[in-house]
């Protein structure tokens, strides 16, 4: 009793580790890639006894700084949802990881530990649920602020969020037919075969369409460009207008979290999650009849690994298009999300369907 | 719907029992009385009024804009100006006309070269100095092409942070760091430059000035391509311009805009071919116009892309510009810099000048001392903004700040 609890501590602060160390960190990943592809030499001014560790260090100077600046709160705003807001957006985002598998199963003394926070049988379902939760935060906080510029920015969340929220559930659809299955551990397991023989059996290529329409709705999610309309900082500043201190640190976290989430889950849904190619529980097999055995230590070493890097691969690409787009205007979303793919995702179903029922 | 939103009571300092103020009553008496100061009629309670600005990142200065919403739809913006007024005018009428020409530079700080060559053109004409050695107009002609580049650069750039898009700002703010470097080596200053004087110029030019001019126009140009397939083709860019702010010809003639607005919405109108000044009737270029190619004339899309033609037509004067330059090295720009400037008495010239936003005007009258009686400037970004009601109503607030970035209004030059 008292193990199994001590074990999902240590997962818990595993995961809660991982994600917010991160977000943390992107805040520095996004100033220097920004910085790269700006040619800016970037952010480096922060240094502890002269050592500057290539700005790393602004991770820490950019905490420091939210936490001990003035929460303002103005006097018109609504005290107790002005408060809370920014916390029900954080713990939103941040309670979404609990299902995401992050490895296959240690084996520590015997026990098996399942390298997930909690085997949930209704995983997705339950992700998605968690997503669609996370715009109260802001939307409270907007409202809450009454500030008008701040409201249209929580108005144009809660219809962005609306509108994806569907696209977001039928995206995926055509993914679960052929898993069969909505508990993430069990979807991650059935992408570790081959096809072939030699092609691993990734979510990617057995889904290419709903891939590409999952990792654009998953952005419009996480209201980064080129779906940034409800911040919009040079048309009306966003739904934390009124925020100050760790009010607007805690939003912007939410950004950052959300970004780390969606990485998260497309790696789980579409690039096989902690799967790395031909890598079995004993070791690799390899296409060409060779192998190579290895401890289920260094199995789930490698597991986690691969799931870190491909979520870190993701994380690039987001910030890539981040800086690179400008951004849609808020109909222009709506548009996308309701006449474009929400029919194709639809049409996608459809065909994925059709070839389920003729292969079998 | 929104006018509900301060129905509650809220001290303020209640417990210094300094003030104690009604929310109630002052937010709603402040919305009614904006409502029926702005007599819609049809205000049903739907719209709210917004301030926008003066500190707002995307009123490019210190513009006021009260809108009224409905939603995100614009029904109304009146544009309010005055927050950068520095009595240019009156300074003018009681300072030499010399000492006049750094108070012009500070009239559009960003192309501030062009204003100095206005103001010089205008008191050169009152007093009848039309000969300049051709080093003189051929520097004043390198000079305002490369400041008018910094400003589109400027334009063009701030335009992509309207529409949301970062990295270009920031290509355009590193090409235009090396034009200031040049007029900076040049001139001293980074931007008030105060160098082109009444018949001649401050300074002596450097040598190896015009070489690493050469030098900079041959880095720059693929830059230009390269800015252009970042922003200028993308999709989502076309997109949001195409078919916003558009500005038909008839109304653009009417409002008086001039510049790259009026042009944008298919005017061929360019005092530099219209009505040459310096040396401009000298040089091979074109004067762009909107086309309208994606969707109808007159958009923001078209006002951008004249900017964008503008800048390659100005490498182009700058490349001839520097060959003719090469011919005179030897003369000295300081030779035809008049004495004293003392005009007679009732003298009036008025000469305008087309600077990266539009037509600059300058009427200067004399009363036969060596100060103007009166100096009046007509400003480009005047008569630009004042279309703003008209084109972006019927619009969202996203084009809204899209249509002032795509008219570049300096909001010194507005305000003078």
């Amino acid at each position: 009793m008292v193990e199994g609890i001590g074990i999902v501590l240590l997962k818990l602060a595993f995961v809660l580790l991982f994600v917010l160390n991160f977000g943390g960190l992107l805040t520095w990943v996004e100033r220097k890639q920004s910085a790269l592809m700006q040619d800016r030499i970037g952010a480096n001014r922060a240094s502890i006894f002269g050592i500057r560790l290539i700005g790393l260090f602004h991770t820490i100077a950019d905490a420091v700084k939210m936490f001990t600046k003035e929460s303002f709160r103005p006097v018109a705003a609504e005290k107790f949802l002005f408060t809370i807001g920014p916390g029900i957006s954080v713990f939103f985002a941040l309670v979404g990881f609990a299902v995401i598998p992050f490895g296959d199963v240690l084996i520590i003394g015997g026990k098996e530990i399942n390298l997930q926070l909690a085997p949930l049988n209704i995983g997705v379902l339950y992700l998605f649920a968690v997503a669609g939760m996370a715009v109260y935060g802001v939307v409270l906080g907007a409202w809450a602020s009454k500030n008008n510029f701040a409201l249209l920015g929580g108005l144009r969340a809660s219809a962005q969020m609306i509108s994806y929220e569907v696209a977001l559930g039928v995206t995926i659809i055509g993914s679960l037919m052929i898993y069969q299955t909505v508990e993430l551990q069990e979807i991650v397991r059935w992408q570790g075969g081959t096809l072939w023989g030699w092609l691993p059996k990734w979510g990617v290529l057995m889904q290419p369409v709903g891939f590409i329409l999952f990792l654009t709705v998953g952005i419009a999610q996480s209201k980064r460009v080129p779906f940034d309309a409800p911040e919009g900082e040079s048309e009306i500043i966003g739904y934390f207008l009124e925020y100050s201190g760790m009010g607007f640190g805690m939003y912007m976290l939410t950004d950052f979290v959300e970004t780390v989430m969606i990485s998260a889950i497309t790696v789980t849904l579409f690039l096989g999650g902690w799967q790395v190619p031909y890598l079995m529980a004993d070791g690799f097999h390899f296409p060409w009849g060779a192998t190579w055995q290895l401890e289920n230590w260094a199995v789930a070493l490698l597991q986690v690994g691969s799931f870190t890097l491909k979520v870190m691969f993701f994380l690039w690409l987001q910030m890539t298009i981040r800086w690179t787009l400008p951004r849609f205007r808020y109909d222009q979303i709506m548009r996308l999300g309701w006449k474009y793919i929400l029919p194709i995702s639809l049409v996608n179903i459809l065909i994925t369907g059709l070839i389920i029922t003729l292969l079998k | 719907m929104f006018g509900n939103m301060f129905k509650k009571k809220r001290y303020l300092f209640e417990d210094e029992g300094v003030m104690v103020v009604d929310m109630d009553q002052t937010a709603g008496r402040y919305y009614d009385e904006a409502m029926k100061k702005l007599e819609i009629e049809s205000y049903q309670g739907d719209e709210m009024v917004v301030n926008m600005g003066p500190q707002h990142p995307s009123t490019h200065g210190v513009l006021r804009l009260e809108l009224v919403l409905d939603g995100e739809v614009v029904k109304k913006t009146t544009p309010h100006i005055g927050y950068l007024h520095r009595n240019f005018e009156k300074h003018a009428e009681n300072i030499p006309y010399n000492e006049v020409i750094p108070f012009c530079d500070r009239i559009d700080y960003i192309s501030s070269m062009n204003q100095g060559m206005g103001y010089a053109l205008a008191v050169e004409k009152l007093i009848g100095l039309t000969e300049l050695p051709e080093k003189v107009e051929y520097m004043r002609v390198l000079c305002c092409e490369l400041n008018r580049i910094a400003s589109h650069l400027i334009a063009i750039g701030t335009f992509g942070l309207d529409v949301g898009a970062i990295t270009p700002f920031l290509w355009a703010f590193r090409d235009r760091e090396q034009i200031l470097d040049l007029l900076e080596w040049l001139t001293g200053a980074r931007m008030l430059y105060n160098y082109i004087w009444v018949g001649g110029l401050a300074r002596e030019v450097p040598d190896g000035w015009d070489a690493k001019v050469r030098e900079f126009v041959d880095y720059f140009e693929p830059k230009m391509t390269e800015f252009n397939k970042l922003l200028t083709n993308n999709h989502i860019f076309i997109k949001r311009t195409v078919d916003v702010g558009v500005l038909p010809e008839d109304v653009a003639v009417s409002y008086g805009c001039t510049g790259p607005v009026l042009r944008g919405s298919g005017v061929k109108w360019d005092l530099r071919k219209d009505e040459p000044y310096s040396y401009y009737d000298k040089f091979e270029f074109d004067v762009p116009v909107g086309e309208g190619k994606f969707g109808p004339l007159g958009s923001v899309l078209d006002r951008y892309l004249v900017r964008i033609e503008e800048i390659n037509q100005s490498v182009r004067i700058i490349r001839q510009a520097l060959d003719g330059l090469q011919q005179h090295k030897g003369q000295d720009v300081r030779s035809a810099i008049p004495r004293r400037i003392r005009p007679a008495d009732g003298a009036e010239a008025y000469v305008r000048s087309e600077t990266p936003r539009g037509e600059l005007g300058y009427l200067i009258r004399s009363d036969g001392t060596d100060v103007p009686s009166r100096v009046k400037a007509r400003s480009p970004c005047f008569s630009n903004i004042s279309v703003i009601d008209d084109i972006s109503r019927g619009g969202m607030i996203a084009d809204l700040v899209i249509i002032i970035g795509s008219l570049d209004i300096v909001l010194g030059c507005i305000d003078r």
